[in-house]
């Protein structure tokens, strides 16, 4: 055993005295929790590296959209504001008429929201699930300035007939409950009736499933459609010499660094009704002046404008991964008698599959929460759901359905993602 | 790729067929960028090529789109030399908005650069935990839509307070929606992934020894960082920083729903424009920012080889 002596690091060992050896550092610590320790420590320095930034993201980001997502299913507009009715809500059973008890408690609630000047919001809230008693919650608190007498029943249906509306009295019952799943119902077309039961709201009115479904099925197309355009171009870059795919690579690259507007800019001078693409395809005869096509303000608008978009998010996964493909494989495949269509299907498409993945799932995340293109080149038929999260937080003001569309629309991201990062990675995200 | 000389006829003529198509879908990427920048020297207020621009006819083109531009929102826009000028500076509506986004751009940058660069060095250790979650939480402002977010953003920064209600406190404090600093905030979150995403990149290249070799002849862990790790990380930190400025620079719904009639940048005027009424003054903003975006992309590749020749990394 001389070379024992010569190991230093076996010194430590034939040094111990007897028994199972000990390990120890320099200082004498047991090796085993010095290595723990400074294990800990460097965790520790990692970790505050990362801190500013985790805190930052968690304090501008993560809190703002979880404060966002409990709009979806908390709204004390009613409950707040009218204590008494909702008090009497909260024992009687659903389906109960309103009794004298219910009157008086309305009739106060109104006088005092009147007063507190909160009625408009009381309106507001109650107008979300039966549309035009705004105005009749203002008017009414505009009558109840001077206070009110009893009998409170007679008094307020002379006010305003509306107030014996059994649908209001039961619209009401929903709302005097902050907590609450009815904007998720709304989000899916659905809504409660007088017993409690949920049924799909009237034909009309039902937006909401085929705005996702057409969100769904228009980011799949969009996909599609970038794959087919981006395959050739992808292959063709990866196989190109060095020198010449750079050079091209320029010819991706540009558009994925102009400004978005910019690019939705063009497509709407292009495609309009006298735009260029109209004007050249009378010139070349394939359409006849009367005849020119409608390529914007409608679905076509949306596909084409975004399809040119989102084409670079599939180049470059897919660029990255042909790039790394052995072109030796397809010629051993030729060589063993594939013919060039096999060759290509059964050896090199396979290989190509990862970049796919990738590519197409980027693709269809940004497509499902697109807004500004559909938006500008849309007209109505190319609008996504996007548009209407964007049109009831600022037009129709109903935050708390706007929050329930979001966080649908954030759970299916959200579940993409999650496979995204799975299949993919998300350290293997990469920009040109 | 070159085609192998045992290649049938049929074979060849799909191999040119190829090359068209891809020609084709090349037309497609960059026409619609290129065409508009003729478009805005348009002498009508068309958006077609007129019969005398299609004759190359010097009258059918002209300035005046970009002199409608600067002229927007001018006092006195006939006036002369130095008085035109120190009114287009002070008053022309694009120059304001040109300095609104250069302002917000240039901090929300700092803020995600500074931030995210750190973060990367951190999460480029080996001893990270929760690497994967943390990464996860740090790239998602990318993923998620910006619609989303924004709702968000709008009702925290209209009362950033709220937050301390829920900890049991009912303090009151002013808006951040409306400020200049509520949008560099804001714009800040939404670049931070691709500083994340380009810095650790870089860092994967990244030698760890000669952190330790620099410990090992003595210096402190400062100055390892400024004289060795930072030069070597530089391009990447840079290119991620540009990514992050274009990423503000381009931003329009986030600033339309927490700015406020100050923070009109460059895309919110854009927006404005082409919702109002469309005309080819906004191809000229729009040929502007596309030789913008010109020279930003031949920044962002020179950065790219360089860093890969310090680094010793020969291009793929």
């Amino acid at each position: 055993m001389a070379n024992v002596a010569l190991d230093p690091h076996a010194a430590v060992v034939s040094t111990a005295s007897g028994g199972p050896a000990a390990l120890t550092s320099a200082d004498g610590t047991p090796l085993a929790r010095a290595l723990a320790r400074s294990q800990r420590r460097a965790r520790r320095r990692a970790f505050l590296l990362v801190l500013p930034l985790l805190a930052f993201i968690l304090i501008t980001f993560v809190v703002p959209i979880g404060q966002m997502l409990q709009r979806s299913f908390y709204n004390a507009g009613f409950s707040a504001n009218m204590p008494q009715v909702s008090a009497w809500f909260a024992e009687t059973e659903r389906g109960t008429d309103p009794d004298d008890a219910a009157w008086a408690a309305l009739a106060a609630d109104l006088t005092a929201a009147a007063e507190a000047r909160t009625v408009a919001m009381v309106g507001t809230r109650i107008n979300y699930d039966l549309s035009g008693t705004r105005s009749l919650f203002t008017s009414t608190g505009r009558a109840l300035r001077g206070g009110i007498e009893p009998p409170y029943r007679e008094n307020l249906l002379e006010i305003d007939q509306k107030w014996g509306d059994p649908q209001l009295w039961s619209v009401m019952r929903e709302a005097s409950r902050p907590v609450t799943a009815n904007f998720y119902l709304a989000a899916v077309d659905r809504a409660r009736d007088a017993e409690g039961n949920i049924v799909q709201v009237d034909e009309r009115q039902r937006v909401y499933t085929m705005l996702f479904g057409r969100t769904f099925w228009l980011s799949l197309v969009i996909t599609a459609l970038t794959f087919v355009l981006g395959f050739p171009i992808a292959h063709l870059l990866a196989t190109l010499p060095l020198r010449k795919s750079n050079l091209l690579m320029i010819l991706v690259l540009l558009p994925f660094w102009t400004s978005l507007l910019v690019r939705t800019t063009s497509w709407m001078v292009l495609l309009q009704q006298q735009g260029v693409v109209n004007d050249l395809l009378v010139w070349t005869g394939i359409i006849g002046a009367s005849g020119r096509l409608q390529m914007i303000y409608n679905q076509t608008g949306t596909i084409i404008a975004m399809t040119h978009i989102l084409l670079p998010f599939m180049i470059l996964p897919l660029y990255s991964v042909m790039r790394t493909i052995n072109p030796s494989y397809v010629r051993a495949a030729r060589s063993l008698g594939a013919s060039s269509w096999t060759a290509f299907r059964r050896v090199y498409f396979p290989q190509t599959l990862p970049g796919l993945g990738a590519g197409a799932l980027l693709v269809f995340i940004l497509a499902v929460g697109y807004y500004i293109t559909p938006a500008l080149v849309g007209g109505s038929s190319g609008q996504l759901i996007s548009n209407m999260i964007a049109m009831h937080m600022t037009s129709t003001l109903n935050w708390s359905l706007a929050a329930a569309l979001a966080a649908l629309l954030l759970a299916a991201v959200l579940v993409l993602y999650w496979v995204y990062d799975r299949m993919v990675g998300i350290d293997n995200l990469k920009l040109g | 790729m070159a085609l192998p000389s045992y290649a049938s006829p049929l074979e060849r003529a799909w191999h040119y067929a190829y090359l068209v198509i891809c020609g084709l879908i090349f037309f497609f990427l960059i026409a619609p960028i290129i065409v508009i920048i003729p478009l805005s020297f348009n002498a009508e207020p068309f958006f077609t090529f007129t019969p005398a621009m299609r004759a190359l006819d010097p009258d059918g083109f002209s300035l005046r789109w970009y002199q409608s531009l600067l002229h927007f929102g001018m006092e006195n826009p006939q006036a002369e030399g130095w008085a035109f000028w120190s009114d287009a500076w002070a008053n022309a509506n694009w120059i304001k908005a040109a300095k609104n986004s250069i302002i917000i751009g240039f901090f929300s940058t700092l803020v995600a650069t500074v931030l995210g660069t750190l973060a990367a060095l951190g999460l480029a250790r080996p001893e990270m935990p929760f690497r994967r979650t943390i990464m996860a939480i740090l790239i998602s402002p990318m993923i998620v839509p910006l619609i989303i977010t924004a709702t968000g953003m709008f009702f925290f920064y209209s009362n950033p307070c709220d937050l301390l209600v829920l900890i049991g406190l009912e303090p009151q404090c002013g808006r951040l929606a409306g400020t200049y600093l509520g949008v560099i905030l804001a714009h800040a979150t939404l670049g931070i992934p691709f500083v994340i995403i380009t810095v650790t990149a870089t860092l994967i290249g990244f030698d760890q020894s000669l952190n330790r070799a620099a410990a090992s002849l003595g210096a402190n862990p400062r100055v390892t960082f400024f004289r060795v790790t930072m030069p070597l990380i530089l391009p990447g930190v840079i290119s991620g920083a540009l990514f992050a400025f274009v990423t503000s620079f381009d931003e329009v719904v986030a600033v339309l729903f927490i700015g406020g009639p100050e923070q009109q940048t460059i895309p919110r005027q854009m927006w404005n424009g082409i919702r109002e009424q469309i005309s080819p003054a906004i191809l000229a903003v729009a040929t502007l920012l596309v030789v913008f975006s010109i020279a930003l992309l031949t920044t962002v590749e020179l950065l790219r080889r360089r860093s890969e020749r310090i680094r010793g990394v020969t291009p793929r």
